[in-house]
This record gives C-alpha cells, sequence and structure tokens, in this order.
C-alpha cells in the first residue's frame, strides 16, 4: 500500500518542483494542479487502506476547489497578459498596477 | 465467469469484430451521405465506381492511402502526428460500453454483445468524448495555420458549452432509470404500459420528449454536424481544424468524425429509444442486434438528412442556443423528472 | 497483475509529470499533464475508486485542461519565457528543496508501516457508494462547494470583462 502513498509523494515534489524553476505563469500553474493531484492520489489510497468511502468523496471536492481556483486563476492570467503582454511570473514583480 | 485470459480473450474478439463493423460501416456512411444529400439536393451522385457506385468508398481509401505524407511548414511534428490517432482511438473506445444486444447472449459467462459494461456507465461515454476532443484542439493548433487554429478554438468552445446541456439532460435519464449502466437501463425499458406500449424513455411524457429533443440538439453540436458544423465550416474556414491534413492523417479524423456520429446515434437510441428492444427479442436474442442496429441507422440517416436541409447557424447563434436556451430546458426538466420520480418511485429503478 | 500494472501506471505518471515540467511550450506541457491525468485515473481504477477516476477524466482532462489549452492558444506566441535566469541559485535550492520535501514525506508514509490493504467492501468506489457517503455525511460541504463554484463563476466573468463597469 505504501507503493502507491510514496508514488503520491513523488509527484507532489514534482508539483513542487515546477512551481520552484518554472516562471511561465500557466506552467506553474499545471504545477500546482499537479500538486492537488497528487493528493487526491493520496486520499484514494488512505481510502483503500481503511476501507472507508470518505477518501474518495474528498477527491470530489478536491476536484470543485480545483475547478474554481483554474477558473479564476486563468482569468487574472488573462488579465495580466493583456496589461503587460507577459506570462513570465519574473516580469510580474510590482504590488502596483 | 472463466478465468482471466479467457474474458480477456473475449473481449479482443469483441472488439476487433466492433472496430471492423464500425469501419466498415464509416466507409459505407461517406458513400450513403454523398448520395443521401445529392439526391436531395437534386442530383445524382457517385455512381461511376461499381454498381450504385458501392466501390466508391473503396476506391477513395486507395486515394488516400497513396496520398504524399506531407507536413505543413513550422508545424509541430509530435503532436501534428499524435492528432487524428488520438481523435480516431477515442471515437472507437467510445462505442465500448454501448450495449448491441440482450445480456442473456454469453459465452464462458462473458455477455458476448457488449464490450465492456463499467459502474460508471454513460459517464464513460463522456469521458471518454471528452478526451477525443483534444485531437481536434491538437490538430489545429499543431497546423501551425489559421483555419484551423480558429476552428480547433471554435471546437473546443462549442464543445465544452453543449457537454454541459448533454450532462445535465443525461441526468435526467439517469434519474428515471436509476442506474449509470447502459445495460440496466435498456432492460428497464423493455417492460410494457398497459401490456403494449414500450416503456421507451421517448414515452414518458412530458419529460421522455424534451430531454430526447435537448439530447439531440447537444448531440449534433458535440459530433460537429450540420447545423453546427461551425468547427469546420467550409465557407469561412476551408476545413477547419483539418485543412492541413492529408491522406492517412486525414481518413483518421474523417474516421473519427463518423464513429462519434455512429456512437451519438447509438447512445441516443439506448437511452430513449429501448436500445435493442423490439418484438420477438425474448424468442430470439440475436434479433436484439437486428432492431439495434435499424435504430441506428434511422438515426444516422436523420443526421444527413438534417445536413440537407438546415443552414448553418451563426457562432453568436450557437453560444446563444447552448447558453440560454439548451442549459436553462436541462435543469427545468431535470427538476420535473426529479419531482416525477419522487411522486411515482416505481418509474425509477430505485 | 495488478503490481504490473501500478508500475507502468506510476512510471507514466511520473515520466508524464517530469515532461510536463520540463517543456519549454505550454501546449506541450499540457498534453504531458493529460498524460499524468490518464494515468492517475488509471490507478484509481486499480484503487477500487472506479467513480473517482471517470471524474478524475471528465472534470480534469474534459474541462479543466481544455481551458488550459483555451487560454494557451489565445496568448498564443508571446507565452513563453524570457530567457534571462534573475536568481542564479534558484534551480538548484529547488531541486534541493523539494528532495527534501520527498525524503521527508516518504519517511513519514514508511514510518506508518503500512500493511497489506485489506478486501475491499462490497461495491466500493460504485457511484451509488459514493453518492451514499456524499449525501449522508457531506451535505453541507456538498452545498457550500457549489456556492464556490458560483463565486468561481462570477469572479471569472467580472475578471475577464474588458472594461469594468465604472
Amino acid at each position: 500500500m505504501s507503493d502507491y502513498l510514496i508514488l503520491s509523494g513523488v509527484l507532489f515534489a514534482i508539483g513542487a518542483l515546477g512551481v520552484l524553476v518554472r516562471r511561465n505563469a500557466l506552467i506553474v500553474f499545471m504545477s500546482i494542479e499537479l500538486m492537488l493531484n497528487a493528493v487526491n492520489l493520496a486520499f484514494v489510497s488512505f481510502a483503500r487502506q481503511l476501507n472507508d468511502m470518505t477518501g474518495q468523496v474528498i477527491v470530489f471536492f478536491v476536484l470543485v476547489v480545483a475547478a474554481a481556483e483554474v477558473v479564476v486563476g486563468l482569468a487574472i492570467i488573462v488579465n495580466i497578459f493583456r496589461t503587460k503582454e507577459t506570462v513570465d511570473i519574473d516580469d510580474i514583480d510590482l504590488l502596483r498596477g | 465467469m472463466g478465468p482471466l485470459w479467457v474474458v480477456l480473450a473475449i473481449t479482443a474478439v469483441k472488439s476487433l469484430v466492433v472496430i471492423v463493423a464500425l469501419l466498415t460501416a464509416f466507409a459505407y456512411m461517406t458513400w450513403l451521405e454523398r448520395r443521401l444529400v445529392s439526391r436531395f439536393q437534386v442530383r445524382i451522385g457517385p455512381n461511376r465506381v461499381g454498381p450504385f457506385g458501392l466501390l466508391q468508398p473503396v476506391a477513395d481509401g486507395i486515394k488516400l492511402f497513396f496520398k504524399e505524407d506531407f507536413m505543413p511548414s513550422g508545424a509541430d511534428r509530435a503532436l501534428y502526428f499524435i492528432a487524428p490517432g488520438l481523435a480516431m482511438v477515442t471515437a472507437f473506445t467510445a462505442f465500448a460500453v454501448i450495449p448491441f444486444g440482450p445480456p442473456e447472449v454469453k459465452l464462458w459467462g462473458v455477455p458476448l454483445l457488449q464490450i465492456a459494461n463499467p459502474n460508471a456507465g454513460i459517464l464513460f461515454i463522456l469521458a471518454v468524448s471528452s478526451i477525443g476532443l483534444y485531437g481536434i484542439i491538437l490538430g489545429g493548433w499543431s497546423s501551425n495555420s489559421k483555419y484551423p487554429l480558429l476552428g480547433a478554438l471554435r471546437s473546443s468552445a462549442q464543445m465544452i458549452s453543449y457537454e454541459l446541456g448533454v450532462g445535465l439532460t443525461l441526468v435526467s435519464v439517469i434519474l428515471l432509470s436509476g442506474t449509470l449502466q447502459l445495460p440496466q437501463i435498456v432492460e428497464q425499458q423493455t417492460l410494457t404500459w398497459f401490456g403494449f406500449l414500450p416503456r421507451w424513455n421517448i414515452f414518458v411524457i412530458p419529460v421522455g420528449p424534451l430531454a430526447f429533443l435537448l439530447f439531440l440538439i447537444g448531440a449534433t453540436a458535440e459530433t460537429n454536424r450540420a447545423p453546427f458544423d461551425l468547427p469546420e465550416s467550409e465557407q469561412e474556414l476551408t476545413a477547419g481544424y483539418h485543412t492541413e491534413y492529408g491522406g492517412m492523417k486525414f481518413a483518421a479524423f474523417f474516421v473519427a468524425e463518423y464513429v462519434n456520429l455512429v456512437t451519438a446515434s447509438a447512445v441516443a437510441v439506448t437511452l430513449f429509444f429501448g436500445g435493442w428492444d423490439g418484438p420477438f427479442v425474448d424468442q430470439v436474442p440475436l434479433l436484439g442486434v437486428l432492431w439495434f442496429i435499424a435504430k441506428v441507422f434511422a438515426f444516422v440517416f436523420f443526421f444527413i438528412w438534417l445536413r440537407a436541409t438546415l443552414p448553418r447557424v451563426r457562432y453568436d447563434q450557437l453560444m446563444d442556443l447552448g447558453w440560454k436556451l439548451l442549459v436553462p430546458l436541462a435543469i427545468l426538466n431535470l427538476a420535473i423528472t426529479s419531482a416525477i420520480v419522487l411522486i411515482w418511485p416505481s418509474l425509477g429503478g430505485g | 497483475m495488478r503490481s504490473v500494472l501500478f508500475w507502468i501506471l506510476a512510471l507514466a505518471a511520473v515520466g508524464s509529470s517530469l515532461t510536463m515540467i520540463t517543456r519549454s511550450k505550454p501546449v506541450h506541457s499540457a498534453i504531458a499533464f493529460l498524460g499524468t491525468l490518464v494515468s492517475l485515473a488509471g490507478l484509481f481504477l486499480l484503487l477500487y475508486a472506479q467513480f473517482v477516476a471517470i471524474l478524475q477524466i471528465v472534470i480534469y482532462a474534459g474541462a479543466i485542461l481544455v481551458l488550459f489549452l483555451f487560454v494557451i492558444m489565445l496568448l498564443h506566441a508571446r507565452s513563453g519565457e524570457g530567457s534571462v535566469e534573475k536568481l542564479r541559485l534558484q534551480r538548484p535550492l529547488a531541486i534541493v528543496l523539494s528532495l527534501a520535501l520527498l525524503a521527508g514525506v516518504s519517511f513519514l508514509f514508511l514510518q506508518a508501516g503500512l500493511s497489506e490493504a485489506p478486501t475491499p467492501a462490497a461495491g466500493m468506489g460504485t457511484a451509488e457508494e459514493v453518492g451514499k457517503t456524499l449525501f449522508d455525511h457531506f451535505i453541507l460541504p456538498f452545498e457550500v462547494a457549489s456556492v464556490l463554484l458560483l463565486a468561481g463563476i462570477l469572479g471569472a466573468v467580472v475578471l475577464s470583462k474588458k472594461e469594468s463597469w465604472s
């Protein structure tokens, strides 16, 4: 059973690496999604281990949060691109618009 | 059920038979569509190759096979190759959950007339068709050309919008049947009312016909058929997302399109017209396959008829129809269905 | 059989996610991510979570990632990264940090000393079971989730309006 959990840890670490290394806002965003997915895998593994459906139902809520997050996040990225003509997060370092 | 390898072997054979059948259906649908549209437009259509032009699909296939395999300059090599394959594979995969005959026909305990029966049934079709969308998007994007890109953008927006309406409509059918699995949905429709009227979902007044209408509109849009064929509208976008494709890769897109049409028809038949249900199926189970094919054929004919009859809508009209009419009506239909199932629980499966 | 499938899917998931964070073109990343999502759905199937696996494909691959692709195509050519690396130590440090994270997490999981998984309960992971758990124990979170989605929709509409109403 721990092989599934280790795999979810590996995927989470890869996602974190993506967030830390990449500067393209879209790919950073996808890496965050990858981390959410890794957590989903851990939830489903625990559901299997404990023979309890709660773990699978939590995945449903993670999916909802991910959907809402992506919708708003992508709208923000598009807005930034409209004003600054870039999605490189190093270029978006000003707090004023 | 027999041992694992027996099940796997039977499944492989079933899949092979279905794929060959679908490919044959595809070949003759292209012929049928050209002949029929010609008739609708008072032309004759392809009649040179073989009697009634029946060998036309073979000639077309040979032509496409020997065409030069080119690639537009600046195209994204890997994605340009993946896209048509993805479109074709997912089109075939979606058909896997459709029952084309009664489940009693078995070999070593494995039902022969359906490839697979997952618990999530209908949702599987939605899932696979949503992956099929990537074939179209990637095909359009990787060609590095403006018409395909526009086609891909239109297609993705259109399919996401209509998937919502179709999904909501499917929920009301699921409520009526009380299950997601397609064989059970068909099984329920084999019952009768007053001993003679089949209990097909289309006859569940008033929600059945409305759900069917919504599903039909949504399915037409999802399969990119006229009058919703904006992703490939010839007059504006040359050929839309597959403008830059030729030879076998174009053929793959073409196959995907027609197989999707067959799948959409088969889903409509399964959900609303009792699937393989028909007279004398109880006595001769294999007769169900014939009924099923006949019903699917009727739908394919209907879609061709639709294409020859209706003009293409504008893109804003398409979006208005999807979001302002289809989705609200689907929600309304869902509410009525829930109320009906609540009042007469015997109607639902649960 | 199961462990062979697990290894294939696990390698596919890790490989495609590594591909995702290393490609320079966002479209390639998105397609690699599609691979990760599909292999994760396969892993869910191995864990008796059929309904969640299908949801994963329908929602993630069918809606979320398509939205990503849509935005990538809208921003098209100019959506790359600048070539200048502003922080010199960023890359090595990031790798060290994620490896440390991985080591910590793996240590915790191994520490827990999980035994073999029990035989799954009848009907585990089917739509019926998910529905029962969801509506028996999580009805309030379910409603809150719908409000969250509504907020997301409104937020997206407000943000992507070209000019504000003021």
